[in-house]
């Protein structure tokens, strides 16, 4: 097998990607790609970018054998990539530390970011706090009304918040709504996107950015077991942790890839955000990918009790990783996600955030059949106390139901 | 052939000394049943050519008043699909050349093939894609080219003049000239490079040259359109329609009429 390169010079993954965006934004968008082009080039760029990694955001995360878990679910080793250790909680800060040094490279003062559960916007108000940065955050209010305490958050650290009252009030109408502020501004601002998502360079540019996730895995895993993992897991929404996570292994045959989509109420019941299993190609948010569409190419609210999943979208390379099967793609519901919550908190101590639960419990159909002696890493990709008062709501307020 | 029905329609009114002025409306505000009689009244009022909305779930290149047009339509349960039914079915005894405007997605849906054919069976001459840039047009343009439909170029203020150049090049049927930097919906002002760049893109082609975005008031049509070849207007018609508040768009149309032959 030939190494994998994509995307191409311009920006598609296979039959994926591209930029599908107004005129008025395609100088922004190529003076971006020129930019990132450079700052790749410039061992200055990596080492304040290494830096603050190390320094800021708490970089290496661990690898954490979860022995108990590995007890409970008999069959291969489970390693957990500890993402949720990362400063503000999620892998998040990885991208949005990356982007910001880049506006400031840039010389834009101003950065424009959508947030959905409110965890991209927190790591885009964290940085630009710590850079000196103007944030303003564009939030669905029905996400405003269930995140509230991240709004206050994103206040404190100096962002503006706001309302996005249009369409279903989340987080596909605050991309559009970022959108439309990035248009009418984009003379002085840079748009951080949240995830592996939007026209070129956004997906290469977080992939590369949230690559340090499958990088460190790699090396961490060669030191405690030897060689590769069998299998990678990881949760997908718009996918950026999982790309960080994956990209690093694409060339390794033997390393299986699992994305894990919301499975929301079930597949059946219609309210899902599984994109990839149950999509259809098309054009949203300035690129080609799957979509959950209707007969006429209207998108569809997509759903799924974890705010972080719930978009009718996902990234291009997926998509095209979907197409050349290197990376298969599963759901799990709400309940489920629940279940897998509740069981890695008895078993190792972790909360983890409903995104990542989705992971986990898809573990718990993989790892009974493998054997002993093979290995599985799954990115925890953000912690759960975010989530504790949905996870509340959802199980009648019994912590031990 | 479509996109010679709207060169010849461009260059009648060129031709009298008249501005070319395309209004804007949201098919199937007011329910699909209602689009011929809009037309029909557009037209009286003496449009040049008519751009026709189709409603999307995400319309990012537009303002408030279009997309809450484009939330009623889906609302009447409007699609690209019934948009072209209803304008096949009333093809006979139109006569003013139809524009459609529509996001990508749901023509990609269609079928790019299925869609430019169908643009043809319903009289339709040309087709504008907001978030269809140069780079990605070729999904489009073996298609519409045919069945002779006018793919509509857009310039934006932010383009470099190497892209204008390309784009005032390769536009059919007119080149739309984004006069805002940002979303459509009405503006007091203009910046003041908008004269300039209606000017510079007049040069780099022979297409006619039409601003659009942010154009409201009889004033601002008058003061655009001696700068080019005429003007689209949108969110104000498309209020105008939805509030019924009618009379305010003659005013709008007469501002493209050359003076001295009234």
């Amino acid at each position: 097998m030939s190494a994998y390169q994509q995307p191409s010079e311009t920006g598609h993954f296979g039959s994926f990607g591209g930029r599908f965006v107004p005129e008025t934004l395609m100088p922004a968008v190529i003076e971006l790609e020129q930019a990132y082009k450079q700052a790749c080039e410039d061992a200055e760029f990596q080492k304040e970018f290494n830096y603050y990694l190390k320094q800021y955001v708490g970089r290496e995360t661990p690898l954490y054998f979860a022995e108990r878990l590995t007890k409970a679910l008999g069959g291969a080793k489970i390693y957990l990539k500890r993402e949720d250790l990362n400063h503000t909680g999620a892998h998040k800060i990885n991208n949005a530390l990356g982007q910001a040094l880049l506006t400031v490279r840039m010389g834009k003062q101003k950065v424009v970011a959508e947030t959905g559960a409110g965890q991209h916007g927190v790591a885009t108000a964290t940085v630009c706090a710590l850079l000196g940065l103007e944030c303003i955050v564009f939030m669905g209010e029905e996400d405003i009304r269930r995140q509230k305490l991240n709004v206050f958050r994103m206040e404190l650290l100096g962002a503006e918040v706001v309302s996005v009252s249009q369409g279903s009030g989340t987080l596909k109408d605050a991309v559009n709504e970022a959108l439309r502020y990035w248009v009418a501004h984009v003379e002085d601002t840079h748009y951080i996107i949240g995830s592996v998502v939007g026209p070129h360079p956004f997906p290469k540019m977080v992939r590369d950015f949230q690559s340090v996730i499958g990088t460190e895995t790699k090396q961490q895993f060669a030191e405690v077991e030897a060689g590769l993992p069998d299998a990678v897991v990881a949760c997908i929404g718009g996918g950026s942790n999982a790309m960080g996570m994956f990209y690093p292994f694409v060339n390794d045959s033997t390393v299986k890839l699992y994305g894990v989509e919301a499975g929301g109420s079930g597949i059946d019941t219609g309210k899902h955000a599984a994109t990839l299993t149950e999509g259809k190609v098309g054009v949203l948010h300035g690129t080609m990918t799957y979509l959950l569409q209707d007969q006429e190419g209207q998108v569809e609210e997509a759903h799924s009790i974890s705010a972080g999943l719930d978009y009718p979208g996902v990234g291009p390379e997926h998509s095209h990783f979907k197409e050349i099967e290197r990376v298969s793609y599963h759901s799990i519901t709400d309940n489920e996600a629940l279940e897998g919550l509740k069981f890695l908190s008895r078993a190792e101590g972790i909360i983890p955030a409903l995104e990542s639960a989705h992971a986990i419990a898809y573990l718990k159909k993989l790892a009974p059949t493998m054997r002993a002696d093979q290995s599985i890493v799954v990115c925890l990709s953000g912690r759960g106390d975010k989530d504790v008062e949905a996870v509340k709501d959802a199980l009648g307020g019994e912590g031990n139901a | 052939m479509p996109k010679a029905k709207l060169e010849q329609a461009f260059e009648q009114t060129l031709s009298k000394g008249d501005k070319i002025f395309v209004p804007y409306i949201m098919a199937g505000d007011g329910g699909i049943d209602a689009l011929p009689e809009q037309i029909q009244f557009l037209q009286e009022q003496g449009a040049t050519a008519i751009e026709l909305g189709i409603p999307f779930s995400d319309p990012v290149a537009d303002g408030p008043t279009i997309q809450a047009a484009g939330l009623r339509a889906l609302a009447e349960g409007v699609s690209l699909r019934s948009v072209l039914n209803k304008l096949a079915e009333t093809k006979q005894g139109r006569s003013i050349p139809i524009v459609l405007m529509t996001y990508l997605n749901p023509i990609y849906n269609y079928g790019v093939e299925a869609f430019a054919l169908a643009c043809e069976q319903a009289g339709v001459d040309g087709v504008i894609v907001p978030d269809l840039p140069l780079e990605e047009e070729g999904l489009l343009t073996p298609s519409l080219a045919d069945y002779q439909i006018a793919l509509i170029r857009l310039a934006a203020l932010t383009s470099s003049k190497q892209r204008l150049e390309k784009i005032a090049t390769q536009t059919e049927g007119f080149l739309y000239a984004v006069t805002v930097t940002g979303t459509t919906g009405e503006r007091a002002t203009f910046a003041d490079n908008v004269t300039v760049y209606l000017e510079q893109l007049k040069t780099m082609t022979d297409t006619p040259v039409l601003a659009g975005f942010g154009v409201s008031t009889p004033e601002q049509v008058r003061a655009l359109s001696e700068h080019c070849d005429g003007v689209v207007v949108g969110s104000k018609i498309v209020a105008s329609l939805h509030e019924n508040n009618r009379t305010e768009i003659k005013p709008l149309i007469q501002a493209t009429k050359n003076r001295s032959a009234n």
